[in-house]
């Protein structure tokens, strides 16, 4: 059967809906208007170069690269845990475990602000001893937690899923060996394990570096990372084309990170832009 | 042993941090004071303010629409298209498979920024229509990531078999192919409808303020503070999720039995 031309229509979708308007952004932040009239500029490129939006730059990604670290070190065990062999229950466990992410994230999010807010839960039972009221909201270390919360099933699910397909005879042909726990998990456990930790770095990365929901609900209304940035050049400012600019760069930061997590994540097939 | 025990400590310690948040959201939405901390009784009144506000109907009804509409036309865009691709040469098949993951790849920020650009462009007006679009738009890619590997798994010479006996393509399609792949097609189609109702970001770019879904709803109520009827709404949709989640769950593990 040969029904190639039964994809055309999708295409054509993808030309119109997801071709053309990458262009389009493209175009705007290349673009700038005087006089009604659009002239080549990279002068919203350069504007991005300046001290201000460098440090929300430099803010988003090192937040983000913060909270990745955490979910990597909260979320490698957990997923060894859950992989490991002596645990029954095994797959409602991880059912439990994927649960929260189904969630509507706002409402995770939204969940913390409960939580953390000055006469919210914490609080509440931190006054029961005395102690507080501390600002728990709208700070860096909330907007952590958020994306903590929001993104560690991400981290964890990739990494469970290449310890599961270990070859457990090469752990047991290293104990007849001689090897303690500790050099199996260093000589083989962990290096096994790369794929996943990379594929689950890029995983909580990209949606931390690129938010501006936890950011605005848990670091307030003036928190900037380079999401929040975006949204005002678009909602607020009505500057497409320094927004577009933006954008553009935070597509180039995405698709570098992911060049470099991929390379060592050939799990997935036909497909994967790299 | 031990470890056994440090083992279980840690999980549970994640799973309360997991769950914790969540349980309290709930428990407080049956709480009579607006307080977010203190207990003073229970009560059901923010889930009939929750009924009785328009703001909310009017966002329900354009969530469900949309995520019915979106899922419906995107999951017979994709099946279409799923075949189509599973029958390219190699070359071809990469290329628009990686057509397929660029919406999935980028940002949804990027997706709906570019998406409202686009609108803006061709002066279609934001909302009703232009969110439908830009969910179906989200959507086809899942459809087809589902429906994908059951045409892989499909026997092609059962096609060529039911023409040798005299089938249309037409009928060999509706009564051999089709039956075959409908456990991926519904199991897109289900993808499809909870992400459409999950969405926020794309939606929040693409619509007007007239027509919104209820994440754009619960995103400007959260600005404002801690409400609790956000609270009984985040409840309902939970439960809502865990059914959809758990009649998804019980279908893929059939299929891989």
């Amino acid at each position: 059967m040969k029904k190639k031309w039964l994809s055309y229509p999708y295409i054509l979708w993808m030309g119109i809906f997801v071709v053309v308007p990458l262009i389009l952004v493209f175009f705007f932040s290349i673009t700038t208007s005087s006089d009604g009239t659009l002239v080549f500029s990279l002068e919203h490129y350069r504007r991005f170069m300046e001290p201000l939006y460098l440090k929300v730059l430099l803010k988003s990604i090192s937040l983000a690269g913060v909270s990745t670290i955490i979910c990597l070190i909260l979320g490698y065990p957990v997923a060894l845990i859950l992989a490991g062999r002596q645990m029954n229950k095994k797959s409602f466990l991880l059912f439990l475990f994927v649960l929260p992410m189904w969630m509507n994230f706002l409402l995770r999010t939204y969940a913390w602000m409960t939580l953390l807010e000055k006469n919210g839960f914490i609080n509440t039972i931190l006054s029961l001893f005395g102690l507080g009221p501390f600002q728990l909201l709208y700070n860096d270390a909330a907007v952590i937690l958020g994306m903590v919360y929001n993104f560690l099933p991400f981290m964890v699910l990739p990494i469970y899923s290449v310890l599961r397909k270990i070859d457990h005879s090469i752990i047991e042909a290293a104990e007849d060996l001689g090897a303690n726990q500790i050099i199996i998990f260093k000589k083989i456990i962990f290096p096994l394990s790369l794929p996943g930790v990379f594929s689950g770095i890029s995983m909580v990365f990209m949606p931390a570096v690129t938010t501006f929901v936890i950011s605005r609900l848990l670091g307030g209304g003036q928190y900037m990372l380079i999401g929040n940035l975006i949204e005002r050049q678009f909602l607020l400012a009505g500057d497409w084309n320094f927004g577009s600019a933006i954008s553009i760069v935070m597509m180039i930061i995405i698709l570098i990170s992911m060049g470099v997590t991929s390379k060592y994540d050939k799990e997935h097939e036909g497909g994967g832009l790299w | 042993m031990v470890k056994n025990i440090i083992n279980r400590i840690y999980l549970f310690i994640i799973f309360v941090f997991l769950y914790a948040p969540i349980a309290v959201l709930i428990v407080f939405s049956f709480n009579d004071s607006k307080s977010r901390a203190r207990w003073s009784g229970f009560t059901l009144k923010w889930y009939e303010g929750l009924l009785r506000s328009p703001d909310i109907k009017k966002a329900l009804y354009y969530t469900i629409i949309i995520a019915i509409l979106s899922s419906v036309i995107s999951t017979v865009i994709g099946t279409i298209a799923a075949i189509g691709i599973h029958n390219m040469k190699k070359w071809k098949k990469g290329l628009v498979m990686n057509l397929t993951y660029l919406p999935i790849l980028n940002p949804d920020i990027v997706t709906g920024i570019s998406l409202m650009i686009l609108f803006i462009f061709i002066r279609l007006k934001l909302g009703f229509f232009s969110m439908l679009l830009a969910h179906i738009t989200f959507n086809i890619p899942y459809v087809i990531l589902s429906v994908m590997p059951k045409l892989k798994q499909l026997n092609k010479h059962l096609y060529e078999a039911a023409l040798d006996l005299g089938a249309t393509p037409t009928y060999a399609f509706f009564k051999v192919i089709l039956p075959e792949i409908m456990p991926g097609i519904i199991t897109g189609a289900l993808l499809a409808f909870t992400l459409s109702l999950d969405d926020f970001v794309i939606s929040f770019f693409n619509t007007s303020s007239g027509v919104t879904n209820l994440s754009i709803t619960i995103y400007s109520m959260a600005r404002k503070g801690v409400n609790p009827t956000i609270n009984a709404l985040s409840t309902l949709m939970f439960l809502t999720v865990l059914i959809l989640l758990f009649i998804v769950n019980k279908r893929t593990s059939k299929d891989t039995h």
